[in-house]
């Protein structure tokens, strides 16, 4: 199959990626440095990471469009103010996950950031809900850059004055060569940082001046060390249409109104889950010593009976030591239980972990 | 006086007497950027040609890695176990993964040589 490219694979190529197929695109795994390097200046100075592979979806309407979103999305929509952004998923009937996503309430609607793996049928299931007076648009012609870490805001500042009054979770237009841009505060890195939705024509130009301005490219598998430290969710991964949020550990993502009125595809399920809790529940898993507990690896109780699986795992470069998120049998879930990991055969010493492996320093 | 041969699965051996020492080579570990866990065989531990011998693993993914030649553990490198990175920085030198008593020197003769090893990579670069 044809993968496809991003307008800056060029540019990738030049900067030594090496390319990976990734939901359809050639996407950069790594450059030169190679990813604990572009791990650790991430985390210490800045770095840049081509997203353009995700959707960028744009929703035109009136309030009925409001309505119709919060069927499948259990964020409270007809609350959030313009500008801001709040992270919720789409939830199917029995309130799996179908992708978990950034929705931005604009001037005219909304948009929402959807995994690139997802997109269509995303927009396939959302498109269900929609009436005739409400447009859409997956667009294409722009590109998404996230810039994340400590001097991000330092750099982007003077390109384009004003972005260092972003809160967390909020968002703006900018003026930038003639062009609009809307910028975020947001990221995956657990880094303080924006992600910038570009044109395709002018991208390439603000890649130059972060360039210049010593931000290193980063590639999937930094992004991947980077979010699984900052206990965040890989869809595909972590979550799919199985899992629920309470499972998920992410009921905080559903709005306290959402939870008391319903109203969304699954509430029902979710809302005995609410009360009684879920028989698996995602948590973080650090492996004792320097054995790396992969994604499929099975999870054991202290008594050797079989509790749960592994769903994301790497060696995590600023904790210096292997990471871990999995679902377990929630009597298992409490911080600190000692637990066995099954990898290559043997049976490792391990313990559930708090999450995030790594603190946040977001701007609030 | 040693002398040291290559395999297709990107092991480097150097055989001094009857004892061979085992590794990974620089091109093998440019293949699988930045390593972060090592596991390597116990003494005593007996070993086929192109047998499963040791792990290694990058931030991406776990390889297995295979001895070229068969015979009996006499030593695992415990100091790549502690310091996994120093197998990037040295892969050929210090951070040799074992030492194998060996049964057959026609194993080790019919390995590469570096010629044939680079010329190997060359026709095969992934």
């Amino acid at each position: 199959m044809n993968q496809q490219k991003t307008a800056l694979y060029e540019v990738h190529k030049n900067l030594g990626a090496k390319f990976v197929p990734f939901a359809g695109y050639e996407m950069p795994i790594q450059y030169k440095d190679g990813v604990v390097k572009e791990h650790l200046s991430t985390r210490k100075y800045a770095g840049f990471f081509d997203v353009s592979h995700m959707g960028q979806f744009f929703l035109e309407g009136d309030d009925t469009l409001t309505e119709a979103l919060e069927k499948i999305i259990p964020a409270d929509l007809k609350s959030l103010k313009i500008n801001h952004s709040k992270y919720s998923f789409l939830l199917n009937n029995d309130g799996g996950i179908i992708d978990d996503l950034i929705v931005t309430k604009t001037n005219k609607g909304f948009c929402i950031i959807l995994n690139a793996a997802c997109k269509k049928n995303d927009i396939k299931q959302i498109s269900r809900f929609l009436g005739k007076n409400h447009k859409y648009l997956l667009n294409n012609d722009l590109s998404l850059i996230a810039l994340q870490g400590p001097k991000s805001v330092e750099i982007l500042e003077k390109l384009l004055p004003g972005v260092s009054n972003l809160k967390f979770m909020t968002g703006n237009n900018f003026n930038y060569d003639g062009e609009n841009l809307y910028i975020t505060r947001s990221g995956y890195t657990g880094e303080d940082g924006f992600e910038i939705s570009i044109s395709n024509k002018k991208v390439e130009k603000l890649i130059n001046f972060l360039i210049s301005n010593d931000v290193k490219p980063i590639g999937l598998g930094a992004r991947d060390t980077l979010r699984l430290e900052a206990g965040l969710c890989l869809y595909g991964h972590d979550l799919n249409e199985k899992i629920n949020p309470i499972e998920a550990n992410l009921k905080w993502a559903i709005a306290k109104k959402r939870k008391d009125v319903g109203g969304f595809n699954g509430w029902d399920k979710i809302k005995i889950l609410l009360t009684n809790g879920s028989e698996k529940i995602r948590v973080g898993i650090k492996p004792e010593g320097k054995v790396i507990a992969r994604e499929n690896t099975k999870i054991f109780s202290a008594d050797d009976s079989e509790i749960g699986l592994v769903t994301s795992g790497t060696f995590g470069p600023s904790v210096n030591a292997p990471v871990a998120m999995g679902y377990v049998k929630s009597n298992f879930a409490e911080i600190g239980t000692p637990i066995k990991l099954e990898v290559r055969g043997k049976k490792y010493q391990g313990k559930v972990s708090e999450l995030p492996f790594y603190k946040k320093n977001y701007v609030k | 006086m040693s002398e040291k041969k290559f395999s297709k699965k990107h092991e480097w051996v150097s055989l001094e007497g009857e004892v061979a020492t085992v590794g990974i080579t620089k091109h093998a570990t440019e293949l699988l950027g930045d390593i972060v866990f090592a596991e390597v065989p116990e003494a005593g531990k007996s070993v086929e040609k192109e047998g499963q011998a040791a792990v290694v693993e990058s931030t991406k993914a776990a390889s297995d890695v295979y001895s070229p030649i068969s015979g009996e553990i006499t030593e695992g490198n415990k100091a790549i176990v502690d310091d996994p990175s120093s197998i990037n920085s040295d892969p050929e030198g210090v951070s040799w993964f074992f030492k194998l008593k060996i049964k057959d020197k026609g194993e080790f003769d019919s390995l590469m040589s570096k010629e044939e090893y680079d010329k190997f990579c060359k026709e095969n670069p992934n």
